[in-house]
């Protein structure tokens, strides 16, 4: 009875409509919004669960809304690849809803929850799109939300951020967008299903390519064009942080990956070549800039900057070995959400009790907030790509495929990017032993802010031991396949 | 005039706008361009929706249209607040040029 109904309901349908219903909600009744909130997270996990169990069971999951079919309707449609994702936005959402519950006062947390709600919805929406125009849109909401919420506490660094995050973000959707003209001139349709049989190596979708993937890359911030991230990711409020950085950077990359893998990687011409350069140059150059930093959530946000350039090391060794690399990113951009999500919420508690950032005054913050420090020294654990934690598996699966290929520049990155990382990691933690020159009068952190980190880091750890269950669920209706090996 | 040119200065709207988005440092000026930007790709999607001799446009273009001077004008409005709002704390409408330290 009950697997009857989990099968045959619209879980998909239900992971929009629910955190949008419940972003109304909460605007209109600001006192529940907590309360409202959570439960509307701890909602979608369930449902995401469901989605899991529906498409294991049933296959990937198609819908068309209101009966209209492609080329005329708005298609919905799950496998494991938006299986992964939504289970990252989940997941790590709830962790971070949690810790806002107490993080915001009453006035801040009426302006929080609705932004963050249309966020998840659209987040969601953008997940299970079949079509490249409905990811446009999607793309375009969840910019905005982002944008919102970046500028929420006022201030002249965080609207300054936000503006310049605006800026870049509407940039990269017009740049999309006319990819997306493009396209739909040159092969009749917007949906990715039939684009996939209809592309052909012509020079509209070369351009269409570039447009896109220019797009895009200013939206995730990939070197050369990350000028707008670290400042807007570091003046944010820290669960804002922690959201854009784990979860709305991951967005972009979805459609990036989705697009390669359906469309262009059969006709890519080279650019895979290209993207594991700039990839490359991330990992390096984001590595080296947070070792610079004496602030922590600079820091921090720099090192988003250098693990996302590992996402596109994937793209040159995916034309050898295309879902095995392809799993490895998937599992990377999993623990990299919850390990970024855990250090942002810890530098939030240091914050708090410190009432500043400097990485040199932490003043032996081991002793005075252990599970903060501890929270900070596991998620480095899983940034750094330590064993036994999900770092490690992406991380090692990622190595695996560029030692069997004998790329060895690639090699290299890896290995460097970790060392690189490491040393960021351990300069933190080195100085929380320390004790300041000048002591420093410090405020109580609620209990649950410090949980709330400590659990998301202890969930980047524990992936490490889940790779044979997660793994086999990523591979839902083949998303990797189309890359597989070129003639 | 064919369609084709329509299309292509549709193109040029876009790199005027893109030209504009960098060299400007004013905020509303920056707001301007992206909305030229989003003129150009409008542009582009309509042209492109032409058929040859008579026939009727193709409507599903129009409708991405449609849709996307909506996203314009969301995106337009929150674009100008964020601008006043950075205006009343720094007194300028511009981006400051440190980036925190």
């Amino acid at each position: 009875m009950l697997q009857a109904v989990i099968a045959d309901s619209h879980w998909a349908i239900i992971l929009i409509l629910l955190p949008l219903a419940a972003a109304v909600l909460c605007f209109l009744y600001a006192r529940a919004a907590n309360i409202i909130g959570v439960m509307t997270l701890s909602a979608l996990v369930l449902s995401v669960a469901a989605l899991g169990w529906q498409i294991r069971e049933t296959g990937v999951y198609h819908h068309a809304i209101g009966g209209w079919e492609a080329p005329l309707g708005i298609g919905l449609y799950a496998d494991g690849l938006s299986l992964l994702m939504l289970t990252i936005t989940a997941v790590a959402g709830l962790g971070i809803s949690i810790y806002a519950t107490s993080y915001f006062k009453q006035q801040d947390a009426a302006r929080f929850w609705p932004l963050w709600l249309l966020l998840l919805a659209s987040l969601n929406a953008l997940y299970l799109s079949a079509d490249i125009f409905n990811l446009y849109i999607t793309l375009e909401l969840v910019g905005l939300a982002a944008v919102a919420l970046a500028a929420l506490t006022g201030g002249r660094d965080a609207l300054a951020g936000a503006m310049r995050y605006l800026l870049a973000t509407l940039l990269g959707s017009l740049a999309y967008l006319l990819g997306v003209a493009l396209l739909y001139h040159g092969f009749g349709s917007v949906d990715i299903a039939i684009l996939a049989t209809q592309a052909e190596p012509v020079p509209v979708l070369w351009v269409a390519f570039g447009l896109m993937g220019a797009g895009l890359a200013l939206k995730m911030a990939l070197v050369p064009l990350h000028f707008w991230l670290p400042a807007t990711h570091a003046s944010a409020a820290a669960p804002v942080s922690a959201l854009l950085s784990a979860l709305v950077i991951k967005g972009a990359f979805y459609i990036l990956l989705r697009l390669w893998l359906e469309i262009f990687a059969p006709h890519s011409g080279g650019a895979e070549t290209l993207l594991g350069l700039l990839g490359s140059a991330a990992v390096i150059w984001g590595s080296l800039q947070a070792l610079r930093q004496t602030r922590l959530k600079l820091l921090i946000a720099y090192s988003t900057v250098a693990q996302l350039g590992y996402l596109f090391i994937a793209f040159p060794l995916s034309t050898m070995a295309g879902a095995a690399v392809w799993s490895a990113a998937g599992y990377l951009a999993l623990s990299h959400a919850l390990a970024k999500a855990a250090m942002f919420l810890a530098a939030g508690n240091l914050m708090r009790f410190g009432g500043h950032d400097r990485i040199a005054d932490l003043d032996r913050v081991v002793q005075r907030l252990p599970l903060t420090a501890g929270a900070f020294a596991l998620a480095g654990v899983s940034i750094i790509g330590l064993p036994p934690s999900g770092g490690f598996v992406g991380k090692w699966l990622l190595l695996e495929a560029a030692l069997t290929q004998g790329r060895w520049e690639l090699v290299v990155v890896i290995i460097l990017g970790s060392l690189l990382a490491a040393a960021y990691v351990f300069k933190v933690l080195g100085r929380a032993f320390t004790q300041a020159p000048v002591c420093q009068k410090a405020r109580a952190v609620p209990a649950r802010m410090e949980w709330a980190a400590l659990l998301l880091a202890c969930g980047a750890i524990l992936l490490g031991f889940l790779a044979p269950f997660i793994l086999p669920l990523m591979d839902i209706g083949d998303p990797f396949s189309a890359s597989g090996v070129q003639p | 005039m064919s369609s084709f040119s329509f299309a292509l200065a549709g193109i040029g709207l876009f790199v005027l706008g893109l030209h504009a988005l960098i060299v400007h440092a004013h905020l509303l000026r920056k707001i301007l361009a992206i909305n030229i930007m989003g003129s150009g790709v409008s542009l582009v999607l309509v042209a492109l929706a032409r058929r040859g001799g008579d026939a009727l446009p193709d409507a599903v273009p129009h409708a991405m249209v449609i849709t996307g001077i909506v996203v314009a004008v969301s995106a337009t409005a929150l674009a100008l607040v964020l601008m006043l709002k950075l205006a009343a704390e720094t007194g300028s409408a511009t981006l400051p040029d440190d980036s925190p330290e």
